[in-house]
């Protein structure tokens, strides 16, 4: 086992490295850099920015450099110590800004994952147990709408309703009052009483897949001469159930905790646009709009290093449940 | 096995049984595809819908780009099938409530109120402003129309700036089902090319394959989209940008189609009748074409309509963030934008309305992808 997770996680150094490599490239691409828009929004102003100042400021940021220099300083900085660089839109370091929303990014997603698992488990059960019958049908049809239903539009039908039949306004994570506070027990009861709308939304997407899946490996497992055999032992219906197929089609679905939180993140950008959500979202989205680089590039870092943390985590979890995982 | 086993002839087959026997491949996918009804369903559905996409002028009753200050959020109009007389007698005759747009004295702020009885017949095959059927051929007929040109009609509402939601809507819907297309082909060449490589020739080269398809799929698409799509140049014309953001699209797109082909490559290699077939002494080109693409191409057919529905979302996301397709092009994305905003959408909620059609052609392409798939493999029961 030990030796499982030392390989599974020696595997993340090339995955890192090239996650770092793909932030990196990807902050660098647009055309110009920061000083570019920074000169051209002065200029929208009525204020010239003469090319000596430019190339200063070029020089400051070190901007040109090579790409591999530039990689390695803003690698090394956030390794060593942790040093994301600087924003130039918020003139301040980028580290300052990234916590806390990647940090309410995480709670987002996690509270997500597992309100997608209880609902999702139960009626995958359900749907498997009484195929065919009027709730499975039911069920089938609402997860095949939830697929289809893009969660932003959710959100702002959502929030739509909020605002015109019950008068309130379901945007944001916190109260106005609480926006900028320091954290307190009133200000996390503040969070959870307004988390509930994003996590119910986003939870729609991945319970219509999750109960697909479970549906079918529930399926496959219900006609297997173990549980003929332990219904003949005269087990109850319902212990036979938990105890044998549930435990057994449960494998596969926990391999796809990997593969939903990418999914989740992305659904997570997008809905906290709609929603003004303090979370990494839209502060990513406008850091690119602005090419403000370090900060978009510790957003894409984060992220991705979230969900390849998400994949080795569900990887150990499935040996550890499944023995006949470790010892491929 | 309450009957004697005997060497006598085999049992006579029923005639359905018999037609069984002798049917093709292709043949008995269509009779299991038929029997899901769902995916029947879907399966017309898109049809319809990329039948719009074909000729989406045809479809549409205004001109999409034209604005029209005095029909700002004008509200949508029913349609009525039957046209009651005052008598009581009635007729089959297509028609809309006319509106009249007053001012509030105090606020001055436009609404819309019913104009007195006055209706507006329409008709079908009407005459209206030019468009070109799949982009070539210059045309002025309308599927619906009103009889007098200088009504106008808005079955779906108008947006902030007066333009009618259920034109746009049918115009979008080509952009957003080609853009569909166009990158899920792309995805597929990417995807065939990698995953039968590396299904082809297994080994270090598989295994190195297999990685960057791992990797590729644990990475969040959206944050990958938007920083791509972050990085076009603002001063772009709409088309370049419509066919990068189709690249972009796919970039990250193939990795899930590269793994079914890779999987189906793999697992047919050494299927019985390819063995059989090379026993056979069959050239390596005929078992590729003749033994394996049929059962390997209706599981890609499948896999790429499950494709499509995704790619329609993402292109939906993007534009709707702003970083997608920009205006004078219009896809379902660019439209939501108008209900971005909680006031807009609380005074026009018909603004949502690309909103169900985007529901709509991913419900039915699922439908359909599901109905392939099932229908992909003939033989298992």
């Amino acid at each position: 086992m030990a030796g499982f997770i030392l390989r599974r996680v020696l595997w993340m150094i090339p995955s890192l490295l090239a996650v770092s490599f793909l932030a990196f490239f990807l902050i660098q691409l647009p055309p110009g850099d920061y000083v570019t828009t920074y000169v051209a929004t002065l200029a929208a102003s009525n204020e010239i920015v003469d090319q000596r100042t430019a190339a200063e400021l070029r020089d400051r940021f070190g901007l040109n450099q090579p790409f591999i220099v530039q990689y390695w300083l803003w690698i090394s900085g956030i390794l060593l110590r942790g040093d994301f660089g600087l924003s130039f839109e918020w003139q301040q370091p980028v580290s300052g800004l990234i916590w806390e929303r990647m940090g309410l990014t995480l709670l987002l997603t996690t509270s997500t994952l597992l309100l997608t698992w209880a609902i999702a488990l139960p009626i995958g059960v359900l749907s498997a147990v009484r195929q065919y019958s009027f709730a499975d049908y039911v069920f089938t049809f609402i997860a095949f709408l939830g697929l289809a239903i893009p969660s932003f539009l959710l959100a702002l039908v959502l929030m739509y309703v909020a605002v015109v039949y019950l008068g309130q306004d379901v945007s944001g994570l916190f109260s106005e009052a609480y926006q900028t506070a320091p954290w307190s027990l009133a200000k996390v009861q503040d969070l959870l009483a307004h988390l509930w709308v994003p996590v119910t939304i986003l939870a729609v997407n991945g319970t219509a897949g999750l109960i697909r899946v479970m549906r079918a490996n529930m399926l496959d497992e219900l006609h297997r001469p173990y549980v003929v055999t332990a219904r003949a032992k005269g087990l109850s219906e319902f212990r036979l159930l938990l105890k044998y197929p549930v435990r057994l089609a449960i494998n596969p679905l926990v391999s796809t905790i990997g593969w939903m939180l990418p999914q989740l993140i992305s659904g997570a950008t997008i809905v906290a646009v709609v929603m003004s959500l303090p979370i990494a979202g839209p502060l990513l989205l406008q850091a690119l709009m602005a090419q403000d680089m370090y900060l978009a590039g510790a957003f894409l870092l984060l992220m991705c290093t979230l969900t390849l943390v998400g994949m080795l985590l569900s990887d150990i979890l499935l040996a550890l449940i499944d023995p006949r995982i470790r010892f491929d | 096995m309450d009957q004697p086993l005997t060497t006598a002839a085999a049992p006579e087959l029923k005639p359905a049984d018999q037609r069984l026997a002798v049917a093709s491949q292709w043949r008995l996918m269509w009779w299991s595809f038929r029997r899901h009804r769902l995916a029947m369903l879907g399966g017309i559905i898109v049809l319809f819908l990329y039948l719009v996409a074909a000729v989406p002028g045809f479809f549409a009753m205004n001109e999409p780009g034209r604005q029209n200050a005095r029909a700002v959020f004008h509200p949508p109009q029913a349609l009525h099938w039957i046209d009651t007389a005052e008598d009581g007698s009635w007729r089959f005759r297509p028609h809309v409530q006319a509106m009249r747009m007053v001012r509030d004295p105090v606020t001055l702020a436009p609404s819309f109120r019913p104009d007195g009885t006055r209706k507006i017949y329409l008709t079908f095959f009407a005459r209206g402003y030019e468009h070109n059927l799949v982009g070539l051929v210059p045309s002025t007929t309308h599927l619906l129309g009103p009889e007098n040109p200088r009504d106008q009609v808005y079955l779906l509402g108008a947006d902030r700036l007066g333009r009618c939601v259920y034109s746009r809507m049918m115009v979008a819907a080509q952009t957003s089902l080609l853009i569909g297309l166009a990158g899920v082909f792309l995805s597929l060449v990417i995807g065939l090319l990698l995953g039968g490589i590396s299904g082809y020739y297994g080994g270090r080269i598989d295994f190195f394959v297999q990685r960057v398809i791992e990797f590729v799929l644990s990475l969040p698409t959206i944050p990958i989209w938007l920083a791509l799509a972050a990085a076009l140049p603002q001063n772009w014309p709409p088309e370049r940008i419509y066919l990068t953001i189709t690249v972009i699209l796919s970039l990250v797109g193939w990795a899930q189609l590269a793994r079914v082909v890779r999987g189906r490559f793999l697992s047919l290699r050494t299927e019985d009748f390819v063995t059989a077939a090379r026993l056979d002494g069959v050239s390596e080109k005929r078992i590729i074409f003749r033994h394996m693409l049929p059962s390997f191409a209706s599981h890609i057919i499948a896999s790429v309509t499950l494709a499509i529905p995704a790619m329609i979302l993402a292109e939906t996301a993007l534009s709707f963030l702003g970083l997608g397709l920009q205006p004078p092009v219009i896809s379902w994305g660019v439209l939501l934008r108008e209900a971005q905003n909680i006031r807009s959408i609380a005074t026009a909620p018909w603004l949502f309305a690309p909103g169900g059609a985007v529901v709509l052609a991913v419900l039915a392409l699922n439908f359909l992808g599901d109905g392939l798939r099932d229908a992909a493999d003939p033989y298992q029961k």
